[in-house]
């Protein structure tokens, strides 16, 4: 939500979900369908950039927001090698012309 | 809407991102791209008459170096079963990406031809890569899809990124 209404897009259809399964969650084939359709809704009848927020939500409690993405002491070693990977892994590959 | 307002009860993606890439020990936070006016063009069809395509961020061809992957416009027949989606940053602590509809609907919008409720479906899908730079989504990558969109005379684009 963040991140797309800070870029600006025309139309948004926020799903409150998990990322990884933007339109419903997995074999969920009726929110699916639901998240499609309401894009395309958007899509035609709106005449101004809007956001909307669906009233579609992952099933279980709400414990998978503060999942995503969390740093405590368990992984904050693992976090700092997994960054010095990455940053070597860049350097190699813009060594061997991976890069655009 | 403020943006505390609209944040609320939402993941705030932007300051999670920035306190996890600091924890890696990037110096510098990420700067995200924006618009300082949100680009806007109403459709002037009706839905029935539309001709619909999607741009996903799942990866059709992992054979390709993640970073030189660049815009592709992939024939929906070819689409794959299962998508690449490893490299991607979705939250693989909570689900999974083993249905590919929950990020890839290809089988709702052909019930939806079906059901006239659309006109068609386009031709191609489009990948489009994760990019940390501006440059190469802003100058090529985007350009090269609405080129692509424009040449199977596509209405609507269905942004579907994980």
């Amino acid at each position: 939500m963040d991140i797309v209404t800070r870029c600006g897009v025309p139309r948004y259809l926020h799903n409150d979900l998990p990322l990884g399964n933007p339109l419903g969650p997995p074999g969920d084939r009726d929110s699916q369908r639901l998240s499609v359709e309401r894009a395309l809704k958007l899509a035609a009848e709106v005449n101004v950039p809007h956001v909307e927020i669906s009233d579609l939500t992952w099933p279980g409690d709400g414990n998978w927001k503060s999942a995503y993405a969390r740093i405590d002491d368990e992984n904050k070693a693992a976090l700092l090698k997994m960054g010095e990977e990455n940053r070597q892994k860049k350097a190699e590959d813009k060594d061997n012309g991976l890069f655009r | 809407m403020s943006e505390a307002a609209l944040m609320n009860g939402f993941i705030e993606y932007m300051q999670r991102t920035r306190l996890y890439y600091r924890a890696q020990g990037f110096d510098n936070d990420y700067v995200w791209a924006h618009f300082d006016e949100t680009p806007f063009h109403r459709l002037t069809k009706s839905l029935a008459d539309c001709r619909v395509t999607v741009v996903t961020t799942a990866v059709t061809h992992s054979e390709i170096p993640k970073p030189i992957r660049k815009a592709e416009s992939i024939l929906f027949t070819d689409a794959p079963d299962r998508f690449e989606t490893s490299e991607l940053a979705w939250d693989k602590v909570t689900t999974h990406t083993d249905d590919r509809q929950s990020y890839f609907p290809l089988e709702v919008l052909r019930q939806l031809v079906n059901e006239r409720k659309i006109s068609s479906l386009a031709p191609h899908y489009f990948f489009v890569p994760t990019q940390y730079s501006h440059r190469a989504t802003i100058t090529e990558d985007a350009p090269s899809i609405s080129a692509a969109c424009l040449e199977d005379e596509v209405d609507i684009a269905l942004l579907v990124p994980l």
